[in-house]
């Protein structure tokens, strides 16, 4: 299996192998950060732009540090600094960026699609870092990689994912790639928060936490977007959190060895109790490393050749 | 009418067994030898394998020098290519192996360990590899096979087999622990 794509924009174009192939060189590049020196020429002489017109400090220093420990250029442009607050369209932005000749441009934007545009009018790789609700892969990508590590599969297992589903991006590119990668996905939370038709991925719905965690491997709880007016979803905090709150009791109707995920960054008291997110079963630290090794290995994989 | 003799299907692939199973076993053997009499012994000695052949090979090397000295040395797995020079050449890149050395090399006596030594791009890849892990005290270089064609100025500490062979040809080390078989070839195609 090698990688032949150009970009990588979605879970939902990701075959079942391609998948594979990029968590497996994920696994090889794990090694690389427990090393005394963490660095690799690999990609000396390569320029990474990680351009960031959404707030972020997980996923722009993860992708920044996997960079640099390729050694790669890395340079960060986020919306408040740039020439956007002067009106520059996204298109005008990239192609600007593009006459500089960098090798990998990493994106993320709150308008769903914005990657695909920018990959359709540079030449450079692009890498979706997160656009709107649609698709956030690289987390996806993570989050199976932290599966694949804690339970030696994918295939077979029973996830819950919970929370917000109809405006996760996180909830969306986790379906697509867990589905390809033959894992049984349900999804829980309040009917406000479900888009309509969601069955037709491929998925369970259930409308409370009991139900949907019921028998579950892993329990991926999402986070309340208190930035994004979620409160128009439901009536206070207090009451999402009464009725789907991952606690410590809710916890039983998994499996006895569920492993507890969550993208952060965590509202404590809101989606996950602090004693659940502290807890045994929770990976979201282990999350975190396996998220540099990821991009590590997606920006070894597109990196361009001469040819 | 008959066709003619220069149809392309017809290539043929000429094998020659250059080293068999006990062939390898002694040369292993001897190079055991060779390592501690060079090193004087065991102490801060670690082998070093390079994926994936040198791997199965520093293995068996540690097995000769625990049963002759009675004492286990290190062995860790080195992956080089991520320090290859031609790792951006190609359009794809190349698949990654696991590198897995569980211990420092600061001041050890690292014995790099290959199957074959050809143009010598493995070894300076697996040089500058080992140099991040730590400042080693020496590094030394055992090879099963050396054909020969260097494209740097690196040579081999311990060789089980010097192996003059032209371009054309292809050198292959098959090991029980991967193919099944312990045997040195060298394939041509003919025709």
């Amino acid at each position: 299996m090698r990688w032949t794509k150009k970009d990588l924009l979605g879970m939902k174009d990701l075959s079942a192998d391609e998948i594979r192939l990029i968590l497996d060189t994920a696994d090889s590049f794990m090694e690389v950060s427990t090393r005394e020196i963490k660095k690799v020429p690999t990609l000396r002489g390569k320029t990474v732009v990680n351009l960031f017109f959404e707030a972020s400090t997980r996923t722009r220093t993860s992708f920044e540090i996997a960079a640099k420990r390729l050694s790669a250029d890395a340079v960060n442009i986020s919306a408040s600094a740039s020439s956007v607050v002067k009106g520059e369209t996204l298109i005008d932005t990239a192609r600007n960026l593009e006459a500089m000749n960098p090798d990998i441009i990493v994106i993320r934007h709150s308008a769903a699609g914005s990657p695909h545009i920018l990959a359709r009018c540079v030449k450079q790789s692009i890498i979706n870092a997160g656009d709107g609700a649609h698709e956030h892969p690289t987390q996806a990508l993570l989050d199976m990689m932290t599966i694949r590590q804690k339970k030696g599969k994918i295939a077979g297992l029973k996830i819950a994912i919970i929370g917000d589903i109809a405006h996760s991006r996180v909830a969306r590119s986790n379906i697509h790639g867990l589905n390809a990668m033959g894992a049984k996905v349900a999804v829980g939370g309040p009917a406000t928060m479900m888009p309509r038709e969601i069955e037709r991925l491929g998925v369970t719905v259930h409308h409370n936490i009991e139900d949907t965690i019921r028998g579950a491997d892993i329990i991926m709880m999402l986070r309340v977007q208190i930035e994004r007016k979620a409160i128009c979803l439901f009536p206070s905090l207090r009451e999402y959190a009464k009725f789907f709150c991952l606690d410590r009791d809710r916890i039983r109707n998994a499996k006895e060895d569920v492993i507890i995920m969550h993208p952060g960054p965590i509202n404590r008291g809101v989606e996950i109790s602090p004693e659940v997110a502290d807890g045994p079963y929770s990976v979201i630290l282990d999350q975190v490393a396996n998220g540099v090794a990821v991009r590590m290995a997606l920006l070894y994989l597109l990196a361009g050749g001469s040819s | 009418m008959k066709h003619g003799s220069r149809d392309k299907g017809q290539k043929e692939i000429r094998k020659k067994v250059v080293m068999d199973e006990e062939g390898i076993d002694r040369a292993l053997t001897r190079i055991a030898y060779e390592i501690l009499e060079k090193n004087k012994g065991v102490e801060n000695l670690v082998l070093v394998g390079i994926q994936t052949g040198g791997v199965f090979l520093a293995r068996r090397l540690s097995g000769k020098i625990l049963s002759i000295e009675n004492a286990q040395v290190p062995c860790g797995i080195l992956d080089i290519t991520l320090y290859r020079d031609d790792v951006l050449k190609k359009r794809q890149r190349p698949m990654l192996g696991k590198t897995d050395i569980p211990f420092s090399l600061e001041d050890r006596k690292v014995v790099l360990v290959d199957d074959v030594l050809f143009t010598g791009r493995t070894v300076r890849a697996a040089m500058d590899a080992l140099i991040d892990f730590g400042r080693p005290r020496l590094i030394q270089l055992a090879v099963l096979v050396d054909r020969g064609h260097r494209e740097l100025p690196i040579r081999a500490d311990f060789v089980g087999k010097n192996l003059p062979s032209s371009l054309w040809e292809a050198v292959s080390v098959h090991l029980t622990e991967k193919t099944g078989t312990d045997e040195v070839v060298i394939e041509q195609e003919t025709g």
